[in-house]
């Protein structure tokens, strides 16, 4: 009895650890495959930094590309937390005119995949003045993040006892007192979770800047990084191109690892209350 | 749908007091809701007109445009590549529907309980979800590629196969398999959480009485898990075939949409529409079809999952 559990247990572990390493090991073999000797390459002896430092010098130069990313992400990250939490807030602690409709109409953003409305997003920030740049781009990033977003933050103000407000309106403040100084850190799962959503879309999306954006100076490291895989004529430098999948891969791992907790306490939460 | 009213104030004021209240919370609702509903007014209802607007014009991606409907739906039926594409994009959807849910299923019955360094596999499990997808399918691009790629070495040690193959473009069977392995190893992992928060909303309790009434670990899968999960399932099996229909970046990226147009979906017909044809109007068409055949689909979804469960 006790040997049979113990084989059943050893044997469920070594199942676990099996599909572990399947799971694990491209992402372990892209940073490795970026760092090792590969004839041919940028780090052809030993191991090394070679193959960054050849993606650095590509095209407008890695940073350029770097830094759209991250103005991006900012752009987009600012933009949901600050658009959801009010939308949010309306929405689990008021009522007003149009409130279901408006609600309705934030989820409906769902049913319409991305894709589908990027051909006249194209043409309508044509006309705003807002084509080829990285603030059009990431208002469309926002707008997608919003059906998943305000439901989340909603849940997370519902989730909150209406007493809590009501005290702090007893002592004077207003709505947005209430928001601002009592709610922001009651909600602060929700606030982690879509603003790492946001993040991870806004960083690794690839469709949305290679249809809205067109000058190379302007292109986010992902687009950088397929130009490469595509516009290199003869031989594919692979080992360069894996240092640039490093490159996307690494901030997500690191900061999905980081805010782990929080994340899936946050995704939990609203899934749950749904 | 909507929680209670909850303008209620904390102490009772009289009735003048209260309406002057109750029309400044009206006001404070109406400006904390304005930046929402001017992203999805300005963002997401007018492109979603003009899609329809643009479907029935000429609409070149440079220069004035003409009414021409409905000519760009006509010209669907005609365009060879659509209807290669649809057929392959509907062929992959029904593979991925297939392998991923199980995979996905699969795992999540298996980190469901609490062990000793479950959520260690929990992690490494979901940690391929936390790449982009544009990222995912370089990386698999450089894993399959016979050049850097440890993928022919290991299996022809293994003696599996004899020489080197080329999985991204050796054959439509390659390039779509690598595909699907590709999707596989990025998704299964957001699957299975989705799925253990499905699971592990379900009282213990249940489980526990079902024990007691004498049920086996089969019957208490096929009499509590299964039926309360249902909602659980519709969702993940709506996201993946959602997802799977509207399939671009793996066949941009991983087989650049070969051999031969082979693995071409939809979404990459779209672009070539409006990016290398300069036909925006046909583009908006074909977004327009398959639009309302996902709207069709997920609508037929839901109602055979409601069906089943009464």
């Amino acid at each position: 009895m006790a040997i049979g559990k113990l084989v059943s247990r050893s044997s469920y572990y070594t199942t676990l650890s099996a599909l572990a390493i399947l799971f694990l090991f491209p992402l372990v073999w892209a940073a490795w495959a970026a760092v090792k000797p590969t004839p041919g390459s940028g780090q052809q002896l030993g191991y090394g930094i070679g193959n960054f430092i050849k993606l650095a010098r590509y095209g407008q130069g890695l940073p350029t590309y770097v830094l759209n990313s991250v103005q991006v992400a900012a752009l987009t990250v600012t933009g949901t937390l600050t658009v959801a939490t009010l939308g949010g807030y309306a929405f689990a602690r008021f009522r007003f005119p149009g409130r279901n409709l408006i609600f309705l109409a934030t989820l409906a953003i769902l049913m319409v995949p991305y894709p589908t409305l990027l051909i006249p997003l194209y043409v309508l920030l044509g006309w705003l003045g807002l084509q080829n740049s990285l603030l059009g781009l990431a208002l469309v990033f926002t707008l997608f993040q919003l059906p998943f977003a305000v439901f989340i933050m909603r849940n997370s103000f519902e989730a909150v006892p209406t007493e809590l407000d009501e005290a702090a309106m007893v002592d004077g403040c207003n709505s947005f007192a209430v928001l601002t100084r009592i709610l922001l850190h009651a909600v602060r799962p929700g606030l982690i979770t879509i603003g790492l959503f946001a993040f991870l879309a806004s960083w690794n999306d690839f469709i949305g800047p290679l249809i809205l954006i067109s000058s190379p100076d302007k292109i986010p490291l992902p687009v950088a990084v397929v130009n490469m895989q595509q516009q290199v004529f003869g031989s594919i430098d692979y080992a360069a191109l894996e240092a640039g999948v490093t490159l996307l891969a690494l901030p997500c791992v690191v900061l999905f690892l980081i805010l782990q907790r929080g994340y899936v306490q946050g995704f939990m939460s609203g899934s749950l209350h749904g | 749908m909507i929680g209670a009213d909850v303008s209620v104030p904390a102490v009772i004021p009289s009735a003048p007091a209260r309406a002057v209240r109750r029309d400044r919370r009206v006001l404070s609702g109406a400006a904390y809701v304005t930046p929402t509903a001017l992203m999805v007014g300005v963002f997401f209802l007018v492109p979603l007109g003009l899609m329809l607007w643009m479907s029935v014009h000429d609409w070149p991606l440079l220069g004035p445009s003409t009414f021409n409907a409905p000519r760009n739906y006509t010209g669907i039926v005609d365009n060879a590549l659509f209807i290669d594409a649809v057929w392959f994009t509907v062929e992959y959807t029904l593979i991925i529907s297939v392998l991923l849910f199980a995979a996905a299923f699969g795992l999540a019955l298996l980190v469901q309980q609490r062990r000793p360094g479950i959520a260690f596999f929990r992690t490494a499990f979901f940690l391929p979800g936390a790449v982009g997808f544009a990222a995912a399918s370089l990386l698999f691009y450089g894993l399959l590629s016979r050049d850097l790629g440890p993928l022919n070495p290991i299996l022809s040690s293994l003696g599996i196969i004899d020489k080197p193959v080329s999985w991204v473009s050796g054959s439509p069977g390659l390039a779509l398999g690598s595909s699907v392995g590709l999707v596989l190893w990025r998704f299964t992992g957001v699957n299975m959480l989705i799925l253990l928060t499905g699971l592990q909303a379900i009282p213990t309790d249940l489980y526990e009485a079902a024990k007691m009434d004498g049920a086996g670990r089969w019957q208490q899968f096929w009499s509590i898990t299964l039926p309360l999960l249902r909602p659980t399932i519709a969702l993940v099996l709506i996201l993946i075939t959602t997802g799977s229909l509207l399939a671009f970046d793996q066949f941009f990226i991983l087989t650049n949409g070969g051999p031969d147009n082979s693995t071409t979906s939809i979404v990459m017909v779209i672009f070539r529409e409006a990016f290398t044809r300069f036909d925006l109007g046909s583009a908006a068409a074909i977004s327009v079809i398959l639009l309302l055949a996902l709207l069709v689909i997920n609508m037929l979804q839901l109602r055979v999952m409601r069906r089943q469960s009464h």
